[in-house]
């Protein structure tokens, strides 16, 4: 028999229902150690409840689910002793300092003292806030606590990092601190599942992801992939005027208006520039790589979203 | 229904969640310990000596070694309450702490359990505390009262589970005035504390005994440092342990339906 390496996370159909609420409907995947897997998706798109399955906090209403070849709902436990998990909400203890949260939380998971000691240490310096060892934390920066939490969510040497919004709310500074140690551990070789409704962070950050909405996954792929596949190389935009509308209909050439400029996937802009200069006259024209950004508002649609 | 009577699967990590609350304690010990002491004094002047020196004695007892107990059993009562309702229920709202801990291997049950331990664990160091203030002014016997320490634990256990389940089900911080006010004041005034149950009209005494948690404990309490022991100790240690045991029982169950979702 060929020795294959069991995924970490596998899930066949899972479902989570709130009342008449469908968190989750029905949605099958599987994370493969080593990997950074990502769940996109726009607000309410059932990521978080998601997370809250796998991390063994919120039970399934239905489906399978096995966590490092467990089940949540037999072997709790056993499966959070191997997990570390960033939570949307920030909920750190305000009763403690930096290093008090990370000691503490190493208790919980039966550390020793001597060794949990060293390794808070070490985890404040990883996440760069060595200086505000004994500052409580209330009086942390946003990104300070999104950065501690990441560093608890370390302090058992987790299998599975679980990462919920890492970045949320976060200036460009301090999204851009977490995202290299994210890096890091991701060089390290650890196996991370993170949500994320900024497209750039999923593009940056994940090896494999699926974009969610609605309680389902609409689809899976790497990021490259996907947006090869679904949108292609580039984009073209051009400014919408009469003219440029009935010259591409003219030439069939498939496009999407976007408020009041018109967006044209193509394999090749060259292409699409030289039809457009030569036929359409058009005021202005703008050639950019498409991004997770076109897949995903082609598949989940422009609508707004509150 | 019988959701709320399966005895939940509590481990030894519940420890932990008391040891976490423990150590917060001792690092603001000393705000945490004079209220305890001050309460023992205000309670001794006041009342004991105040209204002793008219009172002089009940049932041939001094009056103020006849509160003494009285003044441990409603400590005990306070402090456990008091902390498993605003205190707990700060860290489950506005702290987050449970949800923090019900991520790693601690089940919603120990982090519940460890929280009605540490109400209990608190019962019993403010009598520790008040003992001594006590046994100076001589109002209480030694060496028997010193059983009002684990005494003040169970009773405190009892008190954890009752505060417990109203934090389970109170919509906001601000309806747990109800208890306090509806349940915890009228009990410190009726159940044996300054005057008799025997003083009270015979319906309200079989009120006070079958209903009221605290008569059973000032009861005990003071059985033991006047002392003045009977048999009805093992009366009102029974009623205590079946209370307890239905409390922490239910307060872990309602707490789970609230929090895992
Ligand atoms: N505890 C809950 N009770 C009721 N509805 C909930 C609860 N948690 C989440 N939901 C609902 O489930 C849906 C998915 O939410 P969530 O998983 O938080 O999405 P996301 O993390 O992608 O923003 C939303 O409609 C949300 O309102
Ligand atoms: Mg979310």
């Amino acid at each position: 028999m060929g020795a294959t390496i069991p995924d970490i996370i596998e899930a066949i159909h899972l479902e989570k229902t709130f009342g008449s609420i469908k968190a989750v409907d029905g949605i099958s995947f599987a994370v493969k150690k080593g990997e950074v897997f990502g769940f996109l998706g726009p607000n309410g798109a059932g990521k978080t409840s998601t997370m809250k399955i796998i991390a063994c906090v919120s039970p399934r209403t239905s489906g399978t689910l096995r966590v490092f070849g467990m089940d949540p709902d037999i072997s709790p436990a056993e499966i959070k002793q191997r997990l570390g998990v960033v939570p949307q909400e920030t909920n750190l203890d305000p009763d403690f300092t930096c290093y008090g949260n990370l000691f503490t939380y190493s208790r919980y998971f039966d550390i020793p003292p001597d060794a949990a000691q060293k390794k808070a240490e070490e985890l404040l310096e990883f996440v760069q806030l060595s200086e505000k060892r004994d500052v409580t934390v209330e009086k942390l920066s946003g990104g300070m606590k999104r950065r501690l939490i990441l560093a608890r969510a370390l302090v058992n040497n987790p299998d599975l990092l679980i990462l919920d919004e890492p970045t949320i709310g976060l200036d460009p500074q301090a999204r851009h601190l977490i995202w290299e140690r994210l890096k890091l551990l991701q060089a390290q070789g650890n196996t991370i599942v993170l949500t994320t409704h900024y497209l750039d962070e999923a593009e940056r950050l994940c090896d494999r992801l699926v974009i969610m909405d609605n309680g389902k996954i609409l689809v899976e792929g790497s990021p490259a992939d996907l947006v090869k596949k679904y949108v292609g190389n580039e984009i073209v935009e051009v400014e919408k005027t009469p003219d440029v509308l009935s010259c591409l209909e003219k030439n069939r050439i498939p496009f999407e208006i976007t408020g009041d400029t018109v967006q044209i996937a193509t394999e090749s802009s060259r292409d699409v520039a030289r039809v457009l200069f030569d036929h359409c006259s058009p005021h202005k024209v703008l050639t950019r790589p498409a991004t997770l950004e076109d897949v995903f508002l082609k598949l989940a649609g422009r609508k707004l979203r509150e | 229904m019988q959701h709320f009577w399966s005895v939940p699967r509590i481990t030894r990590r519940a420890w932990k969640v008391w040891h976490r609350n423990i150590v917060v304690f001792f690092r603001t010990w000393k705000v945490n310990f004079f209220p305890p002491l001050i309460e023992a004094f205000l309670y001794l002047f006041a009342i004991g000596l105040g209204i002793g020196s008219y009172v002089r004695e009940i049932e041939g007892i001094p009056y103020v070694n006849f509160i003494a107990p009285a003044i441990l059993a409603i400590s005990v009562m306070n402090s456990a309450f008091f902390e498993c309702t605003y205190g707990s229920y700060v860290r489950m709202y506005y702290q987050k702490s449970f949800d923090a801990m019900i991520a790693t291997p601690l089940s919603i049950e120990d982090v519940i359990a460890g929280e009605l331990l540490w109400g209990a664990t608190r019962s019993l160091l403010y009598v520790i505390i008040m003992l001594p203030v006590l046994a100076a002014f001589g109002v209480i016997s030694l060496p028997l009262s010193l059983l009002a320490i684990p005494l003040a634990f169970l009773g405190g256990l009892m008190f954890a589970g009752i505060a417990m389940c109203f934090t389970a089900v109170t919509p906001s911080i601000d309806t747990l005035n109800y208890p306090s006010f509806l349940l915890i004041t009228p009990m410190a005034l009726f159940s044996g504390t300054f005057f008799p149950v025997t003083l009270m009209p015979v319906l309200f005494q079989y009120i006070a005994l079958a209903l009221l948690p605290l008569t059973h404990l000032v009861a005990i309490m003071r059985m033991l440092t006047l002392p003045a022991l009977t048999g009805m100790l093992v009366l009102h240690l029974i009623w205590i342990l079946i209370v307890t045991a239905i409390f922490c029982i239910i307060a872990i169950n309602l707490m789970r339906k609230r929090l895992i979702v």
